[in-house]
């Protein structure tokens, strides 16, 4: 039962990141496509990680997930806003 | 069943690193070989992972791919958008091409040699039988700190010969006009996080993955961070106490060195008692200069008032405020 729901969370989580994937390959510019890694990060990995947690038996090492968790999440957060602040100033000086 | 999965993991594992590794050599556009080479590193950091070699796993993700990254990004920065590699001529082509061949048949072969060498001195077993006198617990801090410290001690001499060879030649690169206020706020929380990351990796060296140069790179990583998010906050850095830092390490090395000599006979030949208390200062050091050395690096030559000491020191720091005020 356990399992079910640990396999469960990890392919759903696997399915975020394959769409993740497919609308960074997909989508038309790069705010769009900014749009999608992000979201598809943060949501599928949450949900690999939450997968992992179940199966991993250590309340210590649970834990250390979700500061990884917490960490990749600011970090693609940042990153994607970074990205898209620069590429709006870029268009701005082409005007 | 488990196994087969593996067995797939580590052949796509090992297709994609080559595909990045041939990518980032053939593509034209120096970005995009930079960012390519980036990726690249973290996944050679998760085939060392998958080697059961956490210490070069480690080092591969903090050295290889994040401050050899941003090194590479803030050499190509002033470069125009378009900027292509340079082509080679064809001859020159040919010989570096022939050249590589050659040393890929040869590691291939003793690799291979190696693999099925069924006796000889495994080398592995005698690190383990001298661990426990050896002052740690982890066989790498053990090699590379105890058993082949003279080694540790060149390599810290190279980074060091490095950075005084970026130093001779540049000044500081000039900085970004500008950074995000959510950039700040997340250097805000992640630069203390680093600070004692490092300071965890360089403490658990001992016995588990991590050490001094792990340590060291991860420090300078939160020094480039500061430098990224507070561009224009000029701190007055003290060039003399700079210079210190740049050096402690392979000082300390060699202090310890020689003192070892004087006991016993040889250069770096712990007394092994002390061995763990001697190997832990070394480190320490050696993590603080590694980090000045590659945040030096990062900025790509000499901060302001580096030559020069005293009261000439201020003078310039303060001629060179100015005349960077009259240009921005």
């Amino acid at each position: 039962m356990i399992d079910t729901l640990a396999i469960l969370a990890i392919f759903s989580g696997l399915f975020f990141f394959l769409s993740g994937s497919i609308g960074l390959l997909r989508l038309p510019d790069l705010f769009t496509r900014l749009h999608a890694l992000a979201k598809a990060d943060n949501v599928g990995l949450a949900l690999v990680a939450l997968g992992v947690i179940i199966l991993e038996p250590a309340v210590i090492n649970g834990i250390k997930i979700v500061i990884i968790w917490l960490l990749v999440m600011a970090a693609s957060a940042i990153s994607s806003h970074l990205v898209a602040r620069h590429a709006l100033r870029e268009n701005r000086k082409d005007d | 069943m488990i196994e087969l999965l593996w067995s797939i993991f580590d052949i796509t594992l090992v297709l994609l690193l080559l595909t990045l590794a041939w990518t980032t050599c053939s593509t034209q556009d120096v970005k995009r070989a930079v960012t390519l080479f980036i990726a690249m590193g973290l996944l050679l950091a998760i085939v060392w992972a998958r080697l059961k070699a956490p210490d070069l796993a480690l080092a591969e993700a903090v050295i290889g791919a994040g401050i050899s990254g941003a090194l590479l990004l803030s050499a190509i920065k002033d470069y125009p958008a378009t900027t292509m590699v340079s082509h080679r001529s064809s001859l020159i082509e040919g010989i570096i091409n022939s050249l590589t061949l050659a040393l890929t048949i040869l590691m291939s072969w003793a690799v291979w040699h190696g693999l099925n060498m069924s006796d000889g001195i495994r080398l592995s077993e005698q690190v383990f039988s001298q661990l426990p006198v050896s002052g740690v617990s982890n066989p790498v801090t053990a090699v590379l700190l105890n058993y082949r410290a003279y080694d540790t001690l060149l390599e810290l001499a190279v980074v060091l010969t490095a950075v005084l060879t970026v130093l001779t030649l540049n000044e500081k690169r000039a900085d970004y006009e500008s950074s995000s206020p959510l950039l700040q706020g997340m250097t805000r929380w992640l630069v203390p996080l680093l600070v004692v990351t490092s300071g965890y990796l360089l403490w658990v060296g001992a016995h588990a993955p991590g050490g001094a140069f792990q340590a060291g790179a991860m420090l300078a990583a939160a020094m480039i961070l500061l430098q990224l998010a507070y561009p224009s906050r000029r701190p007055e850095f003290n060039n003399y106490l700079l210079k210190i830092l740049l050096v402690i390490g392979i000082f300390t090395f060699v202090l310890v060195g020689l003192w070892m000599m004087s006991l016993n006979d040889d250069f770096l030949a712990f007394t092994p008692a002390w061995a763990g208390t001697l190997i832990l200062i070394i480190e320490t050091a050696a993590t603080v200069s590694i980090a000045t050395a590659l945040t030096l690096a990062y900025l790509g030559g000499r901060p302001r008032g580096w030559e020069g000491t005293g009261r000439e020191d201020t003078n310039r720091t303060s001629r060179s405020i100015t005349e960077n005020g009259g240009a921005g």
